[in-house]
């Protein structure tokens, strides 16, 4: 992963920081991912088109370091489409997307996780029947050292257990005291934080989150957005998707607006109220000209 | 991170009844029905038949009669593992003894190397599947009932539809029927054909336990979709599967010749289906990601053991291929209960 960071270190970090620091409540000067543009990802004119379909049409993005970004969109506006894009589950058509001020294309989904940008999916890319531990290092298992693990291809498995329960202790999902239950067996809060924490575990840059809420009732979800926070709290910059407004509007620093495949604006929660947000997002209202 | 346990959803404890109990320990070890019903009818017989069916002779006779199609089954698992299914294992078989025989046999080239041609060939078949599978993206049943068929016709096409008799490969390639020997332990007799299937088994059973390989094949199993996503590979994987599938029925296509003797380019047609039978008695799941492939093993047993049993008592052989039925119905419907539990 250390051959996107390069050069023009800490350049515009520190702006960044300083504009976030309200609400980070760490004005950290220089940042690890303040490179190049300031800017995590960036993303400008993403193009998807399924036959006559058009999933992206000139999307943009930005993601700062270390901030929340809220996304919100009608359904089939295209915010899915634009994360898979930038994670490279689909390849897309047109455009241009830069990490840390560098243009990359990701082609498969370990690509960008090599990258460190880590995403939990809508249905949470988990394999039901496996265990909690088998499920954290999916596609990055730890091999026994030695003979064993070189001619045979042993999985150090006692490793495994002991960094899957350390990671979920970190993130105070510690009373899942078995770590080979199958994740079936699970409740989807549980579900959630397991997939939560493997982001958090393995993500060095980003954390995207599709709709962590949705299928969970009020206490999970509130879980979910302490690990949000948590998440961010490890300097981290984390992009939350959700239909759920009170959520994005309670955690998020900025507000990333998708409408009909494109970003129509970002706002400010604490100067945007809810309401203007679900306005603009459906097209009641024309966006302030300084948010586009 | 200072949250108290309390705010964390709590897993639920809930009270279980004895059945639901039952259903909870099954769901963890799905091995154990096969395991239960393969001890419980090697009792049951033991007791109808008596010595004829419990002696070291006829126990090690019937890991004999079941250890190609075990063989057949262990390939059919690693597949079924995967939700796909491949009904060309007994024609890969049956192509690679008809080409390893051939060539040792027609050809005069030396044994060994027509042994490693067959092993390359069985892979190359099987992989062919896999390929068909993920690039063209064609489901596993049609692929594998398309090559079940194409195999079967170069199998006829190269034999001629003509066997290669015993006494032919004793003179020109006994290496051939290396798996035909046995070793004598007591009143059993167990052949090195019964001691590769189960050494087949527990090779596998390491590759899908003890490797990220294997986890890997299970995740495809549960969801493709998901194992895409958490960054497998999952086209590579699966033609891996098919051709580690081909591989396996190649090896199966050497002990088959020491079985039977000969190379008969008709024989184990029904081998596609029986092993089928064995991998969903064994508690394997046809819907993919669940269950052990020792379960294959122990559900080619009890097919063994079925057969063996009914025969001793006196029972036609009609009876037996109806309680092969009910078994394979049974199997599915227990599956089918377990993994509500998933749902």
């Amino acid at each position: 992963m250390s051959d996107f960071v390069s050069g023009g270190d800490g350049n515009g970090g520190g702006k960044v920081g300083g504009e976030n620091g309200g609400k980070n409540g760490d004005g950290k000067g220089a940042d690890k991912n303040g490179v190049g543009d300031g800017l995590v990802l960036r993303a400008r004119g993403l193009t998807k088109r399924y036959g006559r379909v058009v999933a992206l049409d000139g999307a943009d993005f930005d993601l700062r370091p270390r901030e929340i970004l809220g996304m919100i969109g009608d359904n089939g506006a295209g915010k899915s489409s634009l994360i898979k894009a930038l994670t490279g589950a689909i390849a897309i058509d047109e455009g241009e997307m830069f990490l840390n001020g560098e243009a990359f294309r990701f082609h498969s989904p370990l690509e960008a996780r090599r990258a460190g940008i880590e995403t939990v999916y809508q249905n949470l890319a988990l394999s039901p029947a496996l265990s909690i531990a088998d499920n954290m290092f999916m596609g990055r298992e730890i091999r026994r050292r030695g003979f064993l693990g070189k001619y045979f291809r042993a999985l150090d498995r006692r490793e495994m257990q002991r960094v899957a329960r350390e990671k979920l202790n970190d993130l105070g999902l510690m009373t899942i005291q078995n770590i080979n239950q199958a994740v079936e067996t699970l409740s989807g809060g549980q579900r959630q934080g397991v997939a939560v924490a493997r982001a958090a575990a393995f993500g060095s840059r980003v954390v995207i989150l599709d709709e962590p809420t949705a299928a969970l009732g009020v206490k999970e979800s509130r879980r979910v957005l302490e690990l949000i926070q948590d998440v961010r709290a490890r300097d981290l910059s984390v992009v939350l998707i959700s239909h759920d407004m009170p959520h994005i509007f309670e955690v998020a620093d900025r507000v990333h607006i998708h409408r009909l495949g494109r970003r129509l604006c970002v706002v400010d929660p604490r100067v945007h109220s809810m309401a203007d947000a679900v306005a603009f997002m459906t097209g009641a209202r024309e966006p302030p000209v300084e948010a586009r | 991170m200072s949250h108290t346990p309390q705010d964390a959803p709590a897993f639920d404890a809930r009270r279980l009844s004895p059945l639901g109990r039952v259903q909870h320990i099954l769901h963890r070890n799905p091995t154990l029905v096969p395991v239960i019903v393969l001890l419980a009818s090697v009792g049951a017989f033991g007791l109808l038949a008596g010595e004829k069916f419990f002696s070291p002779f006829n126990l090690s006779l019937i890991i004999q009669q079941v250890s190609i199609i075990g063989i057949l089954a262990a390939a059919q698992s690693l597949v079924i593992l995967t939700a796909g299914i491949d009904l060309s294992v007994a024609a890969i078989m049956v192509l690679i003894s008809v080409i390893t025989g051939s060539l040792a046999v027609k050809l005069n080239v030396p044994p060994s190397l027509a042994i490693l041609c067959g092993l390359f060939a069985g892979a190359l078949a099987g992989a062919m599947n896999g390929v068909l599978v993920t690039r063209f993206r064609l489901p596993p049943f049609i692929v594998t009932l398309g090559t079940w068929n194409i195999f079967f016709a170069l199998n006829l096409w190269l034999s001629g539809a003509q066997s290669i008799r015993s006494q032919d490969i004793d003179e020109a390639a006994p290496l051939l029927k290396f798996f035909g020997n046995n070793i004598a332990v007591g009143g059993a007799r167990l052949t090195y054909g019964s001691v590769l299937m189960v050494v087949i088994f527990a090779a596998l059973w390491y590759l899908l336990n003890r490797t990220a390989w294997g986890r890997h094949v299970y995740a495809i199993g549960d969801d493709r979709d998901a194992a895409e996503l958490a960054g497998i590979r999952t086209a590579r994987t699966l033609i891996s599967v098919y051709a580690l599938a081909g591989l396996v029925c190649a090896v199966g296509a050497w002990a088959a010749i020491g079985r039977v003797g000969s190379v008969s380019p008709q024989s184990f047609y029904e081998g596609n289906l029986q092993s089928i039978t064995a991998v969903v008695i064994g508690g394997i799941s046809l819907f993919g990601g669940r269950g052990s492939i020792m379960g294959a093993l122990f559900g080619a047993l009890i097919v063994g053991v079925f057969q063996s049993g009914l025969r001793l008592i006196g029972v036609d052989v009609l009876w037996q291929v109806f309680a092969i039925g009910w078994l394979i119905i049974l199997a599915v419907a227990i599956d089918q209960w377990i993994r509500k539990l998933a749902a």
